[in-house]
């Protein structure tokens, strides 16, 4: 957690979409900007070049309201997806409380995806953060196309896990939001953590609550 | 280190800060001095109120500053320690505060660029003091939130995005 102004009461958490370009990081921010009560949001600034593919930043100020005495804001980013921006996408990574990994579920994405992820974990770590450690959700987006992989598969490569080292964490931890899915599992001897998952079709809105729900309970446990 | 490294800002951390950037505005003539932190948060804000939204305001400040950091490193250098942007009647002059936190200062032709950096030079080192002394403190003593605060909260994310 970056931050809490006792002074101005306030506390505000940044949450970033990453993932491949045109994967829909973009779309989410602006189904959330067209579907908050206006009163809850401030105004969206999109720095994107003239045919709108995100050049730097987008941003999204959400206003939870004023819970215990304190005002709670949302900062919403979404990073450029195009590889070659990774010097910007790197910046806007600075003090996250929570990532959401866009993914572009099409079969013909799914090495732009994993290649998305790997730079996702190489810059997370150059800042000096663990993202086994702070709220991360990955977003397939996209299902409603024909050419959408199935979950397992975009699970298996997208979301294989990571070992659970500590006897204290080793437990089942059931998936609440997929039956019979486990966010914690013993496989084959080892204990893996999986990030939680969410489908989406973000040009519907689609998922997309349903995402920013997810990662934003978990940013707010982290506060406690 | 598992995420963002966190700080607090208290109550007589407001009232430091406002004291030094009190006193600079008085001595620059410069309207409005801003806090910002480089992950894009509104710290503080001293002088006159500004017309603009905070919120958005502190993230592109942000942007600006680590975009600015970056284009320094490939010239050899570590930082561009300060930055100065020149509008026909406002402009602002931006500087590095402990690594952590950016000042901004917002003046118009009621002074000028020379009389503002002369005057900010020590209200820098006075805020890096400040800011340093804030830094160590964290981790150790800074107070969390209330235990209800959870629940609330996620009644707070239900109603907002939908239960």
């Amino acid at each position: 957690m970056s931050m809490i102004n006792y002074a101005s009461r306030e506390i505000n958490c940044k949450l970033v979409y990453y993932g491949p370009g045109l994967g829909g990081k973009t779309t989410n921010l602006e189904h959330v900007y067209n579907k908050v009560a206006p009163g809850s949001r401030g105004k969206m600034i999109s720095l994107a070049t003239e045919t709108e593919r995100t050049l730097f930043f987008d941003f999204l100020p959400v206003d939870l309201g004023t819970i215990r005495g304190f005002k709670v804001k949302f900062h919403l980013y979404t990073v450029p997806g195009q590889v070659y921006y990774n010097a910007s996408r790197k910046l806007i990574l600075k003090g996250v409380d929570g990532v959401v990994f866009v993914a572009d579920s099409q079969i013909e994405r799914m090495d732009a995806n994993i290649e998305a992820m790997q730079n996702l974990y190489e810059n997370m770590t150059q800042h000096g953060y663990d993202l086994s450690k702070i709220p991360f959700a990955i977003q397939y987006n996209k299902r409603d196309l024909p050419n959408a992989a199935p979950i397992p598969e975009l699970q298996a490569a997208l979301n294989p896990g990571w070992p659970i080292t500590d006897p204290v964490k080793q437990r089942p931890v059931p998936d609440p939001h997929h039956d019979a899915e486990f966010l914690v599992a013993q496989e084959d001897g080892h204990w893996v953590e999986r990030a939680p998952y969410f489908e989406a079709v973000a040009l519907t809105g689609d998922g997309v609550f349903d995402t920013l729900k997810g990662i934003s309970k978990n940013v707010v446990k982290m506060l406690g | 280190m598992s995420g963002a490294s966190s700080w607090s800002f208290r109550e007589e951390d407001a009232k430091r800060i406002q004291v030094i950037l009190s006193g600079f505005l008085g001595e620059s003539n410069a309207r409005t001095a801003l806090i910002v932190d480089r992950t894009g948060q509104m710290v503080a804000t001293v002088g006159e109120a500004p017309a603009f939204d905070p919120t958005a305001f502190a993230s592109l400040t942000a942007a600006d500053f680590s975009a600015n950091d970056q284009l320094a490193r490939m010239l050899g250098e570590s930082e561009f320690g300060a930055l100065f942007h020149q509008g026909e009647r406002e402009s602002m002059y931006l500087a590095d505060i402990a690594r952590r936190v950016i000042l901004v200062v917002l003046f118009d032709n009621r002074t000028t660029l020379g009389l503002v950096k002369l005057r900010v030079k020590a209200a820098v080192v006075q805020l890096t003091q400040v800011f340093t002394d804030m830094f160590n403190r964290d981790g150790t003593s800074a107070p969390g939130v209330e235990s209800e605060f959870l629940g609330e909260a996620e009644d707070e994310i239900d109603k907002l995005f939908g239960a």
